[in-house]
C-alpha cells in the first residue's frame, strides 16, 4: 500500500515537471527582432485567445526551416492563438454569415473584402495600433475595395498566370489561348471555381473580368464551354500535385505557389499572358463582430514586422506588400518577374471586384450548365424516372393489396 | 427487457434537434426567397439541371447493380463458411472502412492517374497508358469500391439465416442450381437485397467528393450542385435546400420501392 502511494506520487512529480519544462522554453528567446517602441505585453495577463483564420499554408509555422510565427507571438505577448484555416474565400463568407463563428483576424481576398465591407461585417481599424502598417508600399494601398484604407491591412499579393511543363510545351507560352488549343487536348487543368475560371476566359476574349451584365456572363460561359473538350480536369489545389508529378501540360496559377512549384519541379515554367490577367491582395482584416479587437490589431501589427513578414514571406512564396521586407529580399527572388512582375505587366492586369447577388447567381449558374451541358437531351429522363418510380411503387403495393384480399379467403 | 421508454428519449432529442429540426428548415429555405417570402421558383428553377440530376441516378444505379452483382455471390460463400472463418472473412471485408473515406480516394486518385501505378505496370507491359481517371468509369469504381461492404453485409445477414436444408431440399426436389437460386435462394434473401441496394444507393446518389476527385469535376453531380450552391459564388441557400428536398424525394421514393420489395413474399420467414 505505502509503495503504491509512493509510485503515485512520484509519477505526478514527474508529470509536473513534465508540465514544466514546456512552460520554462515557452520564455525562451524571441527567434525574430521586434521594433522596442511598442507595448506588447499589455495583454500578458488577461488570459486572452485570439482566433485566427486564414487560408491554410498561409503562414510561417516552423516546418523546412522556418520560423514558428504564431509560436513567437505567443511567446512575445502572452496571447494565445487559436489558428484556423479555410480553403475559399466562399467558405469563409459562408462561415461567417451564419452568424456562429467568433474569429479575430481573418485574410480574405479583394472581392470578398469589398462585400464585407459592403455588408457591414468588418470593423474599421484602429492604424494607431498596428504603427507597422506604415510600411506598406503605396502602390498596394488605396485598393477598390477599401478606398480609404480603413478596414485593411495588405498580406501578400500576386497575380494568376499559366504554369506549364516544358518537357510537353515546345512553344513559348505568352497568351491564354493556349488553354484553348485543341493541340493540348486532354494536358490542360482549369480552375474549378466559377469566379477564376471566367475570369481567365473574359481575358482571352479581351473582356472585364467583372462581368456587369447577363450577356457578358453568356459571352465568356460559350468560350468555357468550347474549352471543355480540351480540358482534362476542373480542379482548384490539386493543381499543385498534378503539375508536380506531370500528369498535366498546362494550368492555370497563382505567382507564388508556382515559384514554389518551379524550385520543386524544374521542367515548370510560369508565364504571365499578354492579354492581362487577375491581380490579387489577400489582406487582414477583423471582423466587426470581433470583441479583442486591439489584441487582434497587435496581432495585425506582429505580422507586419519586417522579420515576421520576411519569415512569411519566404515560406509562403507569395509577394510581399511591405517595401523593407522587398528590399530584404534576395536577388533572385526580388527581381523574379514572377513574383513581382514589372510596373508594365501590372498595369495590364485586374483586380477583382464585388460583383451583384443576381450576376454572381447568374455566373454559378452558367458555370454548372458549362460543366454538366454534354448530357444534351437526357433532360427528361429525370422526370421518366420519377415516374417509373411511383408507377413501380403502386404496382408493388396493388400486387400486394390483391395477394391479402385473395389470402383472405 | 427494455420497458421503460424513457430509455430511448436522449435519443428522441438528438433527433428532434439533428435530424427533424435541420430537415425543417431545408423544407422553409426551399420554399422561401431569399427575404422570406413564399415562393415555388426555387422548385422549377431546378429544371435546367435535370441532366445532372440524371446522370447521378444513372451512375449511382449502375455503381449499384455492380455491387449486387458482386456481392452477391461473395455472401453467399461467406455465409456457408465455418463460423471460424466467416469472422476472419468479415473482417476483411469491413477493413478498407477503417481507414477514412477520402483518404481511400485519394489512394484511388494515385493508382488511375496517367503517370500512376497502374499505368506504370502497364507500361512495363508495352501497353500504352489508358485514360482511367477523370471518366465516368472511375466515379463508378470509387462508388462501388467505398460501398461494396454496405451491400456485402446485409446480404451476408440475411443469407446466413437461410438453412442448409432448404437448398438441399430444393436440390433433392429437381431443381437445378438456377432454379434453387431463382426460386429459393433470392425470394429469401430479398431483405438483405433490399437493405443492401437502399445502403449502396442512398450514398452513392449524393455523394459530391468522389466525382470532383476521380471524375475531374466536369462532370458534375447532385452532390457537386448542391455544393455548389452553399459553397459558390452565389451562396444560394434556397435554391441549395430545393434541390436537397428533391433528392430526398428521388432517395425515399427508391427507400419506398425496396421497402416494398423486401418485405413481398418472405413474411413467413422473418
Amino acid at each position: 500500500m505505502k509503495l503504491k502511494k509512493w509510485l503515485a506520487a512520484l509519477l505526478s512529480a514527474g508529470m509536473l515537471l513534465g508540465l514544466a519544462v514546456p512552460a520554462f522554453a515557452a520564455q525562451e528567446e524571441l527567434l525574430v527582432d521586434v521594433s522596442d517602441d511598442y507595448d506588447w505585453t499589455r495583454f500578458a495577463n488577461d488570459n486572452i485567445t485570439l482566433n485566427v483564420y486564414n487560408w491554410g499554408q498561409y503562414i510561417a509555422d516552423g516546418t523546412e526551416g522556418s520560423i514558428d510565427v504564431i509560436q513567437e507571438f505567443e511567446k512575445l505577448t502572452g496571447i494565445k492563438v487559436a489558428y484556423l484555416n479555410y480553403d475559399t474565400n466562399e467558405s469563409l463568407y459562408a462561415k461567417m454569415s451564419s452568424g456562429g463563428a467568433d474569429f479575430d483576424v481573418i485574410v480574405p481576398s479583394d472581392y470578398m473584402i469589398g462585400k464585407m465591407v459592403r455588408e457591414g461585417m468588418l470593423a474599421k481599424l484602429n492604424y494607431d495600433n498596428i504603427p507597422n502598417a506604415a510600411g506598406v508600399g503605396e502602390q498596394y494601398l488605396h485598393q477598390s475595395y477599401d478606398p480609404n484604407d480603413e478596414y485593411t491591412v495588405p498580406y501578400t499579393w500576386g497575380v494568376v498566370g499559366i504554369i506549364y511543363n516544358t518537357t510537353m510545351v515546345d512553344e513559348e507560352v505568352t497568351s491564354w489561348d493556349i488553354m484553348w488549343d485543341p493541340y493540348y487536348t486532354g494536358e490542360v487543368l482549369m480552375f474549378n471555381n466559377s469566379r477564376d475560371a471566367f475570369a481567365i476566359a473574359a481575358k482571352k476574349l479581351g473582356m472585364s473580368l467583372n462581368p456587369q451584365t447577363e450577356e457578358e456572363i453568356n459571352i465568356i460561359a460559350e468560350e468555357l464551354k468550347t474549352q471543355k473538350m480540351v480540358v482534362q480536369a476542373y480542379v482548384m489545389d490539386e493543381i499543385f500535385d498534378k503539375m508536380g508529378g506531370e500528369e498535366a501540360a498546362i494550368a492555370p496559377y497563382y505567382a507564388g505557389d508556382a515559384i514554389t512549384m518551379i524550385a520543386d519541379n524544374p521542367n515548370l515554367a510560369f508565364a504571365i499572358p499578354k492579354e492581362g490577367t487577375n491581380y490579387f491582395v489577400d489582406a487582414m482584416c477583423i471582423p466587426a463582430s470581433s470583441k479583442k479587437k486591439e489584441a487582434a490589431e497587435m496581432f495585425i501589427n506582429f505580422m507586419c514586422e519586417t522579420e515576421v513578414a520576411a519569415a512569411n514571406c519566404d515560406f509562403i512564396g507569395y509577394s510581399t506588400p511591405i517595401q523593407e521586407v522587398w528590399e530584404q529580399l534576395d536577388d533572385e527572388i526580388k527581381y523574379s518577374p514572377i513574383a513581382y512582375p514589372s510596373a508594365e505587366v501590372l498595369k495590364n492586369t485586374e483586380t477583382f471586384e464585388v460583383l451583384d447577388d443576381d450576376i454572381n447567381q447568374k455566373m454559378d449558374q452558367a458555370w454548372s450548365m458549362m460543366k454538366s451541358y454534354t448530357e444534351g437531351g437526357s433532360g427528361w429522363m429525370i422526370l421518366a424516372f420519377l415516374i417509373a418510380a411511383v408507377a413501380l411503387n403502386i404496382f408493388v403495393l396493388w400486387r400486394k393489396y390483391h395477394k391479402k384480399k385473395r389470402d383472405n379467403y | 427487457m427494455m420497458k421503460n421508454k424513457s430509455m430511448a428519449y436522449p435519443y428522441l432529442i438528438w433527433m428532434v434537434i439533428f435530424i427533424a429540426a435541420p430537415l425543417l428548415i431545408v423544407v422553409y429555405f426551399a420554399f422561401t426567397t431569399a427575404d422570406g417570402s413564399f415562393t415555388l421558383s426555387n422548385i422549377t428553377g431546378i429544371a435546367p439541371y435535370t441532366a445532372v440530376f440524371a446522370r447521378s441516378l444513372m451512375l449511382a444505379a449502375v455503381a449499384t447493380i455492380i455491387c449486387l452483382v458482386m456481392a452477391y455471390p461473395v455472401s453467399y460463400f461467406l455465409s456457408r463458411m465455418r463460423a471460424s472463418k466467416q469472422h476472419i472473412m468479415l473482417m476483411l471485408v469491413m477493413l478498407p472502412m477503417w481507414m477514412n473515406f477520402l483518404l481511400r480516394t485519394y489512394a484511388w486518385m494515385t493508382l488511375l492517374e496517367k503517370n500512376g501505378i497502374i499505368n506504370k505496370i502497364l507500361g512495363f507491359f508495352g501497353i500504352a497508358p489508358l485514360q482511367m481517371i477523370n471518366t465516368s468509369g472511375a466515379v463508378v469504381l470509387g462508388m462501388v469500391y467505398n460501398y461494396l461492404p454496405y451491400m456485402i453485409l446485409p446480404l451476408y445477414t440475411a443469407m446466413v439465416k437461410i438453412d442448409d436444408s432448404l437448398i438441399e431440399a430444393a436440390q433433392d426436389l429437381g431443381a437445378g442450381t438456377w432454379r434453387t437460386l431463382t426460386k429459393v435462394l433470392i425470394p429469401m434473401s430479398m431483405p438483405g437485397i433490399a437493405t443492401g441496394i437502399t445502403m449502396v444507393f442512398v450514398p452513392s446518389v449524393s455523394t459530391f467528393i468522389i466525382s470532383r476527385m476521380l471524375g475531374g469535376g466536369g462532370n458534375m453531380l447532385i452532390g457537386d450542385l448542391i455544393e455548389l450552391q452553399f459553397l459558390g459564388n452565389s451562396l444560394n441557400y434556397n435554391v441549395g435546400s430545393a434541390m436537397s428536398l428533391l433528392l430526398m424525394v428521388v432517395v425515399l421514393l427508391c427507400m419506398s420501392l425496396t421497402n416494398t420489395m423486401g418485405d413481398e413474399d418472405v413474411e413467413g420467414v422473418i
